[in-house]
């Protein structure tokens, strides 16, 4: 059954907007971030008119009221993955929840230094020479500049798997990348920038066998597809809420019961302690030992609201629906002389992002045709600026459809292509 | 707001065929920049000719509108001392924040007015800057310039 896109656009305010003098919208960059629909705002909106206060503290009845959409808001999030709510964490967005992982291997390492009197600090987080972390060479930076930083501050080596020119990771060195030495392995489920997806499973039951802590950046996959915790095997995984419908300033982290219990708290302060004397403290359980401050309660409304709305469609219908706009998006865009796909040249465990290049043309130059025509689609190196290098190129030109697209519009973001070819006279 | 507002003729024609590209062979300054929001590159070398005026190089990649304002800089600055490639350079500057208000001064920019509607694409105002940013660190590398506190440089 294939999605009545025209319908599920009436629910988007924003994409019945002009741009440019008047042109019809197409937006095509949802990968960077999605559009809202009614049922989203709506939600946020009604939260702050009858049930808004602060979550977790005070007895009126308005308290009560918020923590109860917050946590219902949780459980409605965990369930998205199949999880249990109290192994989701609510963060500001995905890069704080990939640090908020790195932090916990810092921080452990530093309170062992210093003794860490009365604390448990779990060994599986501390790092030093010798030690290495894995990541791939088709990582966002927000999963890869925290663990460099990690590794400058720890003494930890960092190690890469590769990407061939098909835009797949290189696993046949697995074994020797995931070694005895190993503490963490962080790989992104499907490619922001090339659209691959990841045999994440393998490589998570590779990092369990050497003892390290597996983490998925799920961030272009859970607004996507169907993604169910267990079947990945990942100890952490996130994703952000406004790529898939819901508001930003907000992003989740998933993680096991035990290794939450075992990582050291990330920011620190009121809301995430369990008791505080003037010398010292001690933290309430996870999630809330990893939620200082306020949190982002209207947010986690709207998110809960985006869920529901994505399980109304249905996540297998979703993921059909971008297939079939993949298939025709790689087979519009490599139709086109000079136009060359960068990452996975098939529908084969690949995404509906799409990236390219055009002979004689910067991504910089093509975007600006298409916005020029209406069309709204991300240039440059889409922060996975080690995936352009490894492509020998200094950016690329992304579509990244979802649910409120169809084939008219990568037919016009290709009608703009050619265009843009014309207009430089590069059309070969 | 049309495309050809940006692109003017000059600006294609720099850019498909771009002066002054290339590395100086003794150089007295060089400056690599990056325009990190789309991974364009430039490095601008400085030298002195025999007769005392500027000589600029420059290499890189990146988009129509960046690698063109480099090539309309060298033509500008070059042979020019240090002084008047600085009064050209803030004008180009004081272009690109104009937001398209105001007439540039075609004596001072020659060419380089054809960035004026650049100015109108805030996205871009980065691109047609790249090469002139470069070109004053070069400077300052080189000596011929001191870096001053006050001037606006973004």
């Amino acid at each position: 059954m294939s999605l009545d896109v025209a319908r599920i656009k009436k629910d988007f305010p924003l994409l019945s907007r002009t741009v440019r003098d008047g042109k019809e919208l197409v937006y095509l960059d949802s990968g960077a971030t999605s559009q809202k629909p009614y049922q989203v705002l709506d939600a946020e909106r009604a939260f702050y008119e009858t049930s808004y206060a602060a979550v977790h503290r005070g007895a009126h009845a308005l308290a009560e009221e918020a923590t109860i959409h917050y946590e219902d808001a949780r459980s409605a999030i965990a369930g998205f993955i199949g999880a249990s709510p109290s192994n989701i964490v609510f963060t500001k967005n995905a890069t704080e929840a990939l640090n908020l992982c790195a932090y916990a291997f810092s921080n452990a390492t530093a309170l062992s230094r210093q003794g860490a009197e009365g604390r448990s600090i779990d060994p599986r987080f501390i790092l030093g020479p010798g030690d290495t972390i894995v990541i791939s060479e088709m990582e966002h930076h927000a999963n890869l500049v925290p663990w460099q930083e990690l590794c400058a501050k720890s003494g930890a080596t960092l190690r890469w798997f590769s990407v061939d020119d098909e835009g797949r990771l290189d696993l046949s060195n697995m074994d020797a990348l995931i070694d005895a030495t190993t503490k963490v392995v962080s790989v992104v489920h499907q490619s922001n920038i090339l659209g691959t997806v990841n045999p994440v499973r393998a490589i998570m039951d590779r990092a369990h066998e050497v003892g390290a802590i597996g983490i998925v950046d799920g961030c272009q996959s859970v607004p996507h597809m169907p993604v169910d915790i267990a079947k990945v095997g990942a100890d952490l995984l996130m994703w952000s809420g406004h790529k898939m419908l819901g508001p930003t300033g907000i992003g989740c982290l998933y993680g096991t019961s035990e290794i939450l219990d075992a990582m050291p708290p990330f920011l620190t302060g009121g809301s995430m302690i369990e008791m505080v004397s003037i010398e010292t403290s001690t933290f309430a359980p996870a999630p809330q030992k990893f939620e200082a401050g306020t949190p982002m309660v209207a947010q986690a409304v709207g998110l809960a609201a985006a869920v529901r709305y994505l399980e109304e469609i249905g996540m297998d219908e979703v993921a059909e629906h971008e297939a079939a706009l993949t298939a025709h998006s790689l087979s519009a865009l490599t139709a086109i002389p000079g136009v060359r796909i960068i990452g996975p040249s098939t529908t084969f465990e690949r995404g509906s992002t799409i990236s390219f290049v055009v002979d004689g043309l910067h991504p910089h130059d093509v975007g600006q045709v298409l916005d020029n025509l209406g069309i709204a689609v991300r240039v440059g190196h889409h922060c996975a600026w080690p995936t352009c290098r490894r492509f020998g190129i200094p950016a690329t030109t992304r579509i990244s459809p979802y649910i409120y697209n169809d084939e008219s519009d990568i037919d016009r973001a290709a009608a703009g292509i050619i265009a843009a070819q014309k207009f430089f006279g590069v059309a070969p | 707001m049309n495309l050809e507002s940006l692109y003017q003729e000059i600006i294609l024609d720099h850019y498909k065929h771009p002066r002054g590209q290339g590395l100086l062979a003794e150089p007295l300054g060089s400056a690599h920049h990056v325009n990190p929001t789309c991974g364009d590159e430039l490095t601008v070398e400085v030298g002195l000719a025999t007769g005392g005026g500027l000589v600029v190089g420059y290499e890189g990649q990146g988009c129509s509108i960046s690698q063109a304002s480099a090539s309309v800089m060298t033509e500008l600055v070059n042979g020019h001392t240090v002084e008047e490639a600085e009064a050209v350079r803030l004008a180009f500057i004081a272009m690109m924040h104009a937001k398209g208000a105001g007439e540039p001064d075609e004596d001072v920019l020659g060419d380089a007015v054809a960035f004026a509607g650049v100015a109108k694409f805030p996205a871009r105002i980065k691109c047609a800057l790249l090469g002139w940013m470069a070109l004053q660190d070069a400077e300052i590398q080189s000596g011929l310039m001191t870096p001053q506190s006050n001037e606006k440089t973004q």
